[in-house]
């Protein structure tokens, strides 16, 4: 692991307007996150989790403060600019896998790449070598459908590192899984940090997954709590 | 291709509500286009009249008659290359159901003035020399299985008595837009037996077809005929002959009108129908579109797919429908024949469905587009699961 931050938050703030109410979901939040760092982000339901994920991964606003990611400041960039970011330095991995049905594991896994001008050809290498990573080549012809969750989440995976991105954020990525497959998808993130030196965040409400990453934060009431006290 | 693909899973995912959206786009464009053809029908006779031919009839009402007298004067008109003339006969052939145009017709000259009615240079002759013989048109003589040498008996309405004819001539148009259920036959057999039968109605005319030399000189040609008969026993009102097939349809103007607003509601109601369609999809995949967002894609790819697979099951509707529009309008010229002698599907028609097909998947796609390119993702994922 690399100690130079890729991820820099300073004073970050959001908060949401519930008819004439303001209710404040993070309040000045300050992190910075390492290169290769595997990190758990854990809290009580409400506390701002997901909200922060989205705002590192530049799907949402903050309302105040910065967030830099490998050099650049997201918080500056324009719409355009941010969809072009999010294209090639985040890969995405969520609760519910959010697969495209219709299209085969291997489109689905085509699919971020068809915005990098890649040929054909390429883009096929890419899919196999990302299928391969999460050892699911045999099934590239199947449809979600055709899928177990456990294996579409692999698909998941194998999407959101096709474009070989900087960091992947990851949302209750084992939340809708049995516990073999939630297990797997584990070992899996586990060997995207050690073997290809990724950086994982990642938001879970199970302990067994917090445990499995190399640091844990804990976000309660949009301030984070320096020296959590999670059982394991 | 990655686009084209997906527009096509996406248009068959609930496919039982695209075959109902296909079925609803295929009536309408089939409904659409026989209005249509409806409409062009009306006007058959206008946009088959010619520039350089005019008819004069009583300035009163075209039921009064003319002179036959009056032939020679507006022969002398400077500009008037031919002149014909004939009667409205208003036969009945075996029933009153079996309606078609039948006219007495001086018919030389008259088929001089439409040389649109192709004629076999034998039954020309043959028609021409046999003043009881008559000429019907070909779709005419097809529907009642009339074959050359048939007697053809017409009972007379407006010149009582049973009228025998021998058919000595079966004419085509020379296009698609010609009347081909036409009949005609001498005007001096019809004279010639009023004279005996009722003189007073004999050396009469209903209307004089004039071809002029130039159609530049149709106006001032119709003046100057109208002119020479000022203040005389029966005056007359000359017109182009489009004017006059105008006048006749001017009269059923309420009902053409009618028939092009039930047209375009019929749009309206389809255009209804698929922007539900599309309303209920994007609402469905709001939360896949926000993931297609979360991975980059932008504005314009998300709205490709839904503008897409709204154009993709309009087009599947309107072509299905377009082409049943030609056997449908087949039919319906059978069946109409009477009504409509020329009822085909005009190319104009067809640019008009693919234009109103075109407009209803535009229209349908814009409000599922707007909404799924503005929710913030967050939202949109937050539909999912």
């Amino acid at each position: 692991m690399d100690d130079t931050p890729i991820v820099e938050i300073r004073k970050l703030s959001k908060s949401y307007r519930r008819g004439n109410q303001i209710i404040s979901v993070l309040n000045e939040i300050s992190l910075d996150i390492s290169r290769g760092e595997f990190m758990a982000l854990m809290g009580p339901s409400g506390s701002g989790k997901t909200t922060l994920l989205n705002l590192i991964a530049g799907i949402d606003r903050p309302d105040s403060g910065t967030i830099t990611v490998g050099g650049i400041d997201i918080t500056a960039l324009s719409e355009t600019e941010l969809a072009r970011w999010r294209a090639s330095s985040v890969g995405f991995i969520f609760q519910f896998y959010n697969l495209i049905p219709v299209l085969t594991a291997f489109e689905n896994v085509e699919l971020p790449l068809l915005l990098t001008g890649l040929s054909r050809k390429d883009r096929r290498a890419h899919v196999d070598m990302a299928l391969r990573v999460v050892n699911l080549s045999d099934r590239m012809d199947h449809y979600p459908g055709q899928l177990s969750g456990g294996q579409q989440q692999r698909v998941a995976i194998a999407r959101a590192v096709v474009t070989d991105p900087m960091i992947l954020v990851a949302d209750e990525p084992t939340g809708d899984l049995d516990r073999v497959s939630a297990e797997e998808i584990l070992e899996l993130m586990e060997r995207l940090v050690h073997e290809l030196g990724k950086t994982i965040i990642m938001v879970t409400h199970d302990p067994r997954a917090a445990k499995t990453a190399h640091v844990l934060k804990y976000l309660d009431k949009g301030i984070l709590d320096a020296h959590p006290q999670v059982d394991f | 291709m990655r686009i084209l693909k997906l527009i096509f899973k996406n248009a068959f995912r609930h496919k039982l509500r695209t075959f109902l959206t296909v079925l609803g786009v295929t009536i309408a464009i089939l409904a659409f286009g026989l209005l249509r053809t409806v409409i062009s029908a009306w006007y058959t006779g206008v946009e088959a009249s010619s520039a350089s031919r005019l008819v004069t009839r009583n300035s009163v009402s075209l039921i009064f008659p003319l002179p036959v007298s009056y032939k020679e004067k507006i022969r002398q008109i400077e500009g008037v290359k031919t002149v014909s003339f004939g009667n409205w006969f208003g036969g009945i052939y075996i029933d009153e159901k079996n309606f078609f145009a039948n006219y007495a017709v001086e018919p030389r000259t008259y088929l001089q003035l439409y040389p649109e009615f192709v004629i076999p240079e034998g039954q020309r002759g043959a028609f021409f020399r046999d003043r009881k013989s008559a000429v019907a048109g070909y779709k005419l003589a097809a529907k009642y299985g009339w074959k050359i040498g048939d007697m053809i008996t017409l009972k007379g309405t407006i010149f009582p008595g049973d009228w025998d004819f021998v058919l000595r001539s079966i004419y085509k148009g020379r296009d698609e837009t010609v009347d081909e259920t036409a009949f005609f036959f001498h005007w001096e057999y019809l004279n010639e037996t009023l004279k005996q039968k009722a003189p007073g109605r004999a050396d009469q005319v209903g209307f004089y077809m004039i071809g002029v030399t130039d159609p530049n000189l149709a106006a001032d040609v119709a003046a100057e005929i109208d002119k020479t008969f000022k203040n005389s026993i029966a005056e007359t009102l000359t017109e182009t002959e489009k004017s006059f097939q105008l006048g006749f349809i001017s009269m059923s103007e309420a009902i053409v009108v009618a028939v092009q607003l039930v047209s375009f509601v019929i749009i309206i109601i389809i255009m209804a129908v698929v922007a539900n369609t599309m309303a209920m999809t994007a609402r469905e995949r709001i939360g896949e579109y926000a993931v297609f967002k979360t991975l980059g894609f932008g504005s314009f790819y998300i709205s490709a797919l839904i503008f897409g697979e709204s154009m993709f099951v309009t087009t599947i509707g309107a072509a299905i429908g377009i082409v049943l529009t030609f056997p449908a309008a087949e039919i319906f010229s059978k069946q109409l024949s009477t009504y409509f002698p020329v009822f085909n599907v005009a190319t104009e028609t067809i640019y008009m469905d693919i234009l109103a097909s075109f407009l209803v998947a535009s229209a349908a796609a814009i409000f599922p587009a707007w909404r799924a390119v503005n929710i913030r993702i967050a939202d949109g994922l937050r539909r999912i699961g």
